[in-house]
């Protein structure tokens, strides 16, 4: 069951929208107060669920750049 | 879902959010988060939190490791730590997931009919120490060697040192230091008589200006480059200025941007001292009490022949021939050699000369892999000599190391040629103090050094050392013109045992591999690099027969015959090792904290006086050996610190109608050193999942070559094929490319020069000649 936690880059003043694509991916998203940076946390039930995610998150239209921090598998 | 398992999934998510927004504070400084949305980040209620430095680089950034059924689960920032306040790069925040890869080294091995099979710790150590016995009946002592590393607790340097240097009585002990951090300690010696920085990380914190040399700080050092980035923010006025020879992250971060030729460093730091005393910026009451000037020989050589020697010859020189020596060295004649512009360095200048600004020089692999690293750390000293900026609070030239025990086990204890933990083995002194600590003959102890790193390598290839035992290093992807090294390794006749915790290139080429105990499953110190020494203490269980580096000396030296050195058990050998090395720098200007102190405190800098830390030496204020009412430089017998006359030297090789690039080499944020650790940790193997070929668009273009295309880099020494990397994470400038060395399976060593810097013996990975073709 992984967790993931990574950098989303929005583009310029698409924070917020960035963040409702987040969030309708189920993911968690924890927006930078001064800059264009969200934190998302994902969390699937198991690789595949979570490699299909991560193409999600990668296709967003509001992202800019996508940084995986770190990954905890149980 | 059980709640139990409920109460695990949420401290896992909330170390995720921890550590994206430690890496957040990293990548984007200033960065601020909701502060009620990261409130409660890991407490878990059965985790037990027990205190480490961190496994990785030489910042030594203190841990929390939390604990949790015999495993280490997670690991947060020590906010009691000085170092890093609660902070954690990506490597710390994932350090504790590099014990366990998938295929860590649990069981010894013995190459048998060619392989390497599974056999008992027993039947490993018994024939370690069967061969380095008859090795030495055979050839003599000399034909045995130990290559250590700074990654080396202090007690396992501490025991390498009493069984080669004491005991067997050979100097073939050496350690992978000298590839990142020799330049260093012969800049300190020549400069000042002793080792160290004389500051200390608090300098961050006062400074006004900061001038890396050569050094991508925010990949090779990221919670110090936080620190930085958060006095200016903090504070007007504080400029960061980056002068190197590619953009960086560091560069993107900076104030300014200052890019210089490679190997012209020499020439634009003695263009900046020109400019000191040409505009009387040079604090005249500080030279002459507190310094003196010196010339050195010239034309040195770059160690590219085997059994190479030089021995330099100081002579004494006056201000006035100081300056004269820089009249060769205007800013207008340097911006044609070095491509920086005469008012970049006039600039550079004007920071240094202002009397109103503290300055702070920081550096670490960019003048210390250099063939002229000696000379480049000596200039880096002299510019804060001419203004007397140094050994107080935020006026500090401080070179920093990379491992995270290259001070304090390589240079503190001395686990190189020519060292003893205290002292060199050509004094009679040292000599002297070492045998009666250890309880044995003077006249064991050669004081004639035989092989710095290069050589040793060279030696094994020759077939002068038979036997070889490395331990927690990798030399096999990390020395310079590998395939020599390799195949010299490999030969018939020679006997190579390899201590670690993975497989690696090194263990292929091994004849026996031992599994050693890993960072907290065992005890140990490291020493960082502001002189601090951090305890950790033995957390779990080493994984399958694995034993420490330590300990498997010791029980291969009582193999030997050699138990009365080493009486210890192995309950109480790193309290025991401690108290006895603790007798060689007793005193007042390296006197170290005794254990129990050590085990309480977050790390403790030495010298250790009357109970204190000193922050500051070489100054009354600060540092208890100081004498008089302010500077003494006490290394030197006269009080006196060095300022040398050091010129521009060409390198020994540079691009031309053949090889046209500069080929330069490094790290990744993501990697530590060779990678055997860091590439098996899944979140940093898939950041930077192979090494790459950066190059310049202009370059690309020409090459027809975008990100991910195949490029051929060749050298006269050997030819790689990897992906290129155009303007992705840095950018060299044009006719150069960046390579960095972490992947096993694009070894870019096997192209690099064996030319090293004659006063260190450190090589230059930043310098060679390369040509660049579309693969």
């Amino acid at each position: 069951m992984p967790i993931k936690s990574y950098l989303a880059l929005a583009g310029e003043n698409k924070l917020e929208a960035l963040r409702t694509e987040v969030l309708a991916l189920g993911c968690e998203a924890i927006p930078a107060e001064n800059k264009d940076v969200l934190i998302v946390i994902s969390e699937t039930k198991n690789e595949e669920e979570d490699k299909a995610l991560l193409e999600k998150l990668n296709r967003m239209k509001n992202l800019r750049h996508l940084t995986l921090v770190s990954a905890f598998a149980e | 879902m059980s709640s139990i398992q409920i109460n695990r999934r949420n401290f896992i998510k909330k170390m995720a959010i921890a550590s994206a927004a430690a890496a957040a504070a990293t990548l984007f400084p200033g960065i601020i988060f909701p502060n009620d949305q990261l409130k409660g980040l890991p407490d878990g209620d059965d985790i037990q939190w027990k205190k480490s430095p961190c496994r990785f680089c030489g910042v030594g950034c203190g841990l929390l490791i939390g604990l949790q059924n015999s495993k280490a689960v997670a690991v947060k920032g020590d906010p009691a730590s000085a170092v890093n306040k609660g902070l954690c790069c990506v490597k710390g925040y994932h350090s504790v997931l590099a014990l366990y890869g998938k295929d860590r080294l649990t069981q010894p091995l013995i190459r048998r009919d060619g392989k390497l099979q599974p056999a008992t710790m027993k039947e490993a150590l018994d024939l370690v120490a069967s061969k380095m016995k008859d090795t030495i009946a055979q050839h003599g002592k000399d034909s045995v060697a130990i290559y250590g590393s700074g990654q080396w607790t202090i007690p396992d340097g501490y025991v390498a040192s009493k069984f080669m240097k004491g005991v067997i009585g050979t100097n073939n002990l050496e350690a992978n230091a000298r590839l990142c951090m020799a330049s260093a300690v012969t800049g300190f010696m020549t400069s000042f008589g002793m080792d160290e920085p004389m500051g200390c990380y608090e300098d961050f914190d006062h400074a006004d200006v900061f001038v890396m040399w050569g050094n991508n700080m925010a990949e090779m050092h990221p919670v110090l480059f936080s620190r930085m980035l958060d006095q200016r923010l903090r504070r007007n006025g504080v400029k960061i200025i980056d002068f190197a020879t590619r953009t960086t992250r560091t560069s993107m971060a900076s104030d300014r941007s200052i890019l210089f030729k490679p190997q012209t460093d020499l020439a634009v730091a003695n263009a900046i001292c020109y400019e000191i005393l040409k505009n009387n910026w040079h604090n005249r009451g500080f030279l002459q009490k507190h310094c003196v000037f010196k010339s050195g020989k010239t034309n040195i050589g770059y160690g590219l022949e085997d059994n190479f020697k030089f021995t330099d010859e100081p002579k004494d020189m006056s201000l006035e021939q100081f300056r004269a020596f820089l009249e060769d060295y205007r800013p207008e004649k340097v911006e044609k050699l070095s491509g920086v512009s005469a008012k970049d360095i006039k600039y550079m200048a004007s920071l240094y000369g202002d009397p109103n600004k503290k300055v702070m020089s920081v550096w670490c692999m960019g003048p210390n892999q250099h063939t002229r690293g000696t000379w480049m750390n000596n200039l880096i000293y002299n510019i804060h000599l001419l203004t007397g900026k140094i050994s107080t609070p935020g006026n500090s030239p401080f070179s920093l190391t990379g491992q995270p025990s290259a001070c304090g086990t390589v240079r503190e204890v001395g686990t190189l040629t020519h060292a003893l933990p205290y002292g060199s083995v050509d004094n009679e002194k040292a000599r002297e103090k070492a045998a009666k600590i250890w309880g044995v003959p003077v006249s064991n102890i050669s004081p004639k050094p035989t092989y710095h790193t290069v050589e040793m390598f060279r030696a094994l290839d020759r077939g002068d050392i038979k036997f070889i035992w490395i331990q927690t290093t990798n030399p096999m992807v990390t020395m310079p013109k590998l395939k020599r090294y390799r195949n010299g390794a490999k030969k018939e006749d020679r006997f190579v045992v390899v201590s670690d915790v993975y497989p690696t290139p090194t263990t292929d080429v091994a004849d026996v591999v031992l599994p050693a105990a890993m960072w907290i499953e065992r005890e140990g110190m490291f020493g960082n690099s502001e002189r601090r020494t951090q305890h950790f203490e033995q957390m779990l269980q080493p994984q399958g027969e694995a034993i420490s580096d330590a300990w498997q000396m010791i029980e291969v030296a009582r193999r030997m015959g050699y138990e009365k050195y080493f009486p210890w058990t192995k309950e109480n050998h790193v309290g025991k090792i401690w108290e006895e090395y603790y007798k060689f720098h007793e005193g007042d200007k390296h006197g170290i904290a005794p254990y129990e102190v050590l085990k309480k405190e977050p790390g403790v800098i030495w010298p250790y006086v009357n109970g204190k830390s000193t922050k500051w030496r070489y100054h009354a204020k600060y540092d208890p050996a100081a004498k008089g009412d302010s500077f003494d430089f006490y290394g030197k017998p006269d009080g006196k610190a060095w300022i040398w006359a050091r010129p521009y030297e060409p390198p020994p090789e540079s691009p031309d109608s053949e090889y046209p690039f500069w080929l330069n080499t490094g790290r990744v944020l993501e990697h530590w050193h060779s990678g055997s650790m860091t590439r098996r940790v899944a979140v940093l193997h898939q950041a930077v999942p192979h090494a790459y070929a950066e190059l310049h668009p202009s370059d690309a273009t020409k090459l027809g070559v975008k990100t991910g295309d195949k490029v051929k880099l060749t050298s006269r020494r050997g030819s790689i094929v990897m992906p290129a990397s155009v303007n992705e994470r840095g950018l060299p400038t044009e006719g150069q490319v960046f390579v960095p060395f972490f992947d096993e399976s694009l070894l870019i060593n096997e192209l690099t020069l064996d030319s090293f810097c004659p006063i260190s013996r450190q090589p230059d990975y930043k310098k060679c000649a390369v040509k660049v073709e579309k693969a």
